[in-house]
């Protein structure tokens, strides 16, 4: 991939640090990756990028909520998990250092809403947990366990007993949560 | 983004055209807002060892970064108290020492027979200057630091740990690293994950079945215990008394000052350091092999296995300034008329902090005999060898809570032989540096994340509580033997006084009467005892609040489910009204 990588212009590269939580420094870093990923075409505030390409990024492809952290910080209409330069920025602002506790909480429980319907239900904890311990049948918990873990979830964060962690009842719980700010972190 | 901008221009719009003295106002924010960003990044990357740090941190997640982040901050440590004692102690000296001083100390017949006895004896190390009184001050400052550091840490552990039901939502939650960057160490931690999630689940298993437990059970399982405790005391009372007599006979023996094969001079010499070294390295195997009778819970297990471990290291050293004690203040005949033995030691502060000075070469010594001799083959062995029991023995594993207890008795020695030594600090930095080293590459190579895995969180409060212990252990045999033994009479600055201790109130007597007067009220009784009941009085009131404000939320909690309650009995209620009401229409 030859040619020059585009300069982000000062008025846009101030408008960013307003609007996220990223230094200066993150943010060209961010712009020279993203211009990488898209191969060194023009224009990259508004084109966007495949979910695969993005996935391959060595930050992401090790996780096992990847697929879901495209989807939802996707702005694309089609709703197939590509992200634009401003989509990325987005993304690294939620995860940066300096972002707020409730922004963090706020964007983990849409990632943790594997259904998208607002709250998190025994299907969506089953889906994490299995995300959490792996894929495959030997590494998952038994049938057994598993009830009893999400029965156990559900019985320190379901305040309102319905059945399902809504994001008020998740923030609470969140905020009582030692490891969380120092695990909800993505440093390029 | 689209959306903040969109927020951004309706705040704008709803806030009016800000006026000139606002909008110059808000640039200078923004401006002095970046400009601390670029501080705070410039200071980061001035950070030590932030390369590897991260490197680590990608590889094997925050448990065990939490490991280095500890090994780097006493690195910093122990370069500022190196600094502070260079700038009060040995500038002085060094400077004085080009005028005229008549400090004269005898070197007798028994101070120089071996090259490291040479070495310390007469260098730049122990030989202390008139000036020496004002190291006083330095310790205090650091133990202050310190304390306060981890009163910080304490405080937060406390609140956070308030509720352990919280701990599967956390786990679950809060549980993926997302700095993981290598596919390797993630499938760890997914399977370090299961784990820990199959553990906790058996746990509560295991608590329901305990509490069903019948009577003739519990005292058959109390007596047990009662007996392996038993037993865990004399296997400690028995390490101890190795070490006492392991001292006397290094002792006795280089007094006697025999010339005999070097090597065996040496072992003599080193003795006490490799029986404490042995004792520590068996023991813990001794109570891993205890637990198991015990029948805890597995939570439990771990945390008093590493309390008995925690308790060994440091009290070996306890044991060993004891009977140095106990060397140097037993005379031939009953009682000494200097208050120590000034025939065998006429310099017996540099006594104490040479044998201070020998376990620390010989703890770094051993560090890195065991990372070249023992993990290196193991890799290479398990990689090449495939029969059962090299399979069953396995990669190494970096067991995080072990190898801070050995960099804790470290640091805990040197804050002991710092008194004696004022060098000590020095020595440590460098070696807590080339141990950084050493252990990243042991880990980078060798080493598998544990299956054990350790929380970042509550870790730097364990690694500051150690610690702090540690400190409180070093402060008590440098306070006794500044306080009770008599300062020698052959070196060292206090050679006029009967006390170390006796320097302070001299010096505060030769300050400006007012400062010496409040100085003496500070140190008066009355001062002290209403300073404790003040103090008793704010940690009681902050109990209590802590109490009322628990009891709050329990009860706001149980509103809350009240009144989701009463909201679906009201919906059920009107649906079915209206249900009624249109059947009624119709009829």
């Amino acid at each position: 991939m030859g040619g020059t990588s585009s300069k982000l212009p000062k008025d846009l590269l101030s408008e960013y640090q307003e609007l996220t939580f990223l230094t200066k420094q993150e943010i060209l870093l961010a712009h020279k990756i993203f211009s990488e990923l898209q191969g060194g075409e023009n224009g990259p505030y508004s084109s966007r990028v495949s979910m695969q390409k993005i996935l391959t990024l060595p930050e992401l492809k090790a996780n096992p909520f990847r697929k879901r952290l495209c989807h939802v910080f996707s702005t694309s209409d089609m709703k197939d998990g590509s992200l634009n330069f401003e989509d990325f920025l987005d993304l690294l602002s939620a995860f940066s250092d300096s972002a707020t506790l409730e922004i963090k909480s706020h964007y983990a429980f849409r990632i943790f809403d594997f259904d998208d319907d607002g709250t998190l239900d025994a299907r969506d904890l089953e889906k994490l947990v299995n995300c959490l311990t792996g894929e495959t049948d030997n590494t998952r918990l038994t049938a057994e366990e598993m009830r009893q873990l999400i029965s156990n979830i559900l019985e320190e964060s379901d305040i309102d007993k319905d059945g399902t962690v809504n994001l008020s009842e998740f923030q609470h719980v969140i905020s009582r949560s030692p490891d969380f700010v120092s695990s909800f972190k993505i440093v390029l | 983004m689209q959306e903040k901008r969109q927020e951004k221009q309706q705040r704008l719009q709803q806030g009016g055209a800000l006026t000139g003295w606002g909008l110059w106002r808000l640039n200078v924010h923004r401006s002095l807002k970046r400009l601390k960003e670029d501080g705070m990044d410039v200071l980061s990357s001035l950070q030590l060892w932030r390369a590897d740090i991260h490197l680590i941190e990608g590889m094997f997640g925050t448990g065990i970064l939490s490991y280095f982040s500890f090994l780097r901050f006493l690195v910093l440590l122990n370069f500022i108290m190196f600094l502070l004692m260079f700038v009060f102690v040995m500038l002085p000296m060094i400077i004085t020492s080009h005028s005229a001083h008549n400090v004269t100390y005898s070197s007798s017949s028994n101070g120089n027979h071996t090259h490291t006895h040479t070495h310390t004896h007469l260098s730049v190390t122990h030989t202390h200057s008139h000036t020496h009184h004002s190291v006083r001050h330095t310790h205090t400052p650091l133990r202050y630091t310190h304390t306060s550091l981890s009163a910080a840490g304490f405080k937060r552990k406390l609140i956070q740990d308030e509720d352990r039901f919280q701990s599967f939502c956390n786990k679950v939650f809060a549980g993926w690293d997302f700095c993981i960057t290598n596919e390797n160490a993630a499938r760890l931690k997914q399977s370090s994950l299961l784990y820990e999630l199959k553990m906790d689940l058996e746990e509560e298993r295991i608590k329901r079945k305990m509490a069903n437990r019948t009577r003739g059970e519990k005292c058959r399982i109390y007596a047990l215990r009662a007996a392996l405790n038993l037993f865990v005391m004399a296997v400690l009372v028995a390490c101890f008394y190795c070490i006492y007599m392991a001292t006397v006979f290094s002792q006795r023996k280089q007094a006697e000052d025999q010339k005999s094969n070097f090597l065996l001079e040496l072992v003599v010499e080193y003795l006490p350091s490799i029986v404490i070294t042995l004792a520590n390295f068996i023991t813990p195997l001794i109570f891993n092999l205890i637990i198991n009778f015990e029948d805890y819970s597995p939570a439990f297990e771990i945390r008093f296995t590493l309390m008995r471990c925690v308790f060994m290291r440091l009290a070996s050293i306890g044991v060993l300034l004891f009977s140095l004690w106990d060397q140097i203040t037993s005379c031939r005949n009953s009682g000494c008329p200097c208050g120590y033995n000034h025939q065998l030691y006429p310099c017996w502060e540099t006594h104490i902090g040479q044998e201070m000075y020998k376990l620390v070469i010989f703890d770094f010594l051993i560090i890195a005999a065991v990372i070249i001799f023992v993990e290196f083959p193991r890799k290479i062995i398990v990689n090449y060898c495939d029969c059962g029991l090299v399979k069953w023995w396995g990669q190494q594993e970096f067991a995080i809570p072990q190898n801070v207890l050995e960099i804790v008795y470290g640091q805990t020695i040197c804050w002991i032989g710092t008194f004696y030594c004022p060098l000590l600090p020095a020595i440590n930095t460098v070696k807590y540096i080339l141990v950084f080293y050493l252990k990243k590459v042991s880990l980078v190579t060798n080493c598998r994340p544990a299956t054990r895995p350790f929380r970042a969180s509550s870790s730097n409060f364990f690694f500051l509580v150690v610690l702090l212990i540690g400190l409180a252990l070093a402060s008590v045999p440098v306070i006794v033997s500044i306080a009770e033994i008599r300062s020698s009479r052959a070196c060292g600055p206090f050679m006029s006084y009967n006390t170390s201790w006796e320097v302070v109130p001299r010096v505060v007597s030769q300050l400006p009467p007012s400062l010496c007067s409040f100085l003496q009220a500070l140190a008066s009784e009355a001062f002290a005892v209403s300073f404790f009941v003040i103090t008793c009085l704010g940690m009681f009131y902050v109990i209590a609040l802590a109490g009322a404000h628990k009891r709050v939320i329990e009860h706001l909690r149980d509103q809350l489910a009240m009144v989701s309650l009463h909201m679906m009995m009201m919906i059920a209620s009107v649906l079915s009204d209206h249900f009624l009401i249109s059947v009624q229409q119709k009829l």
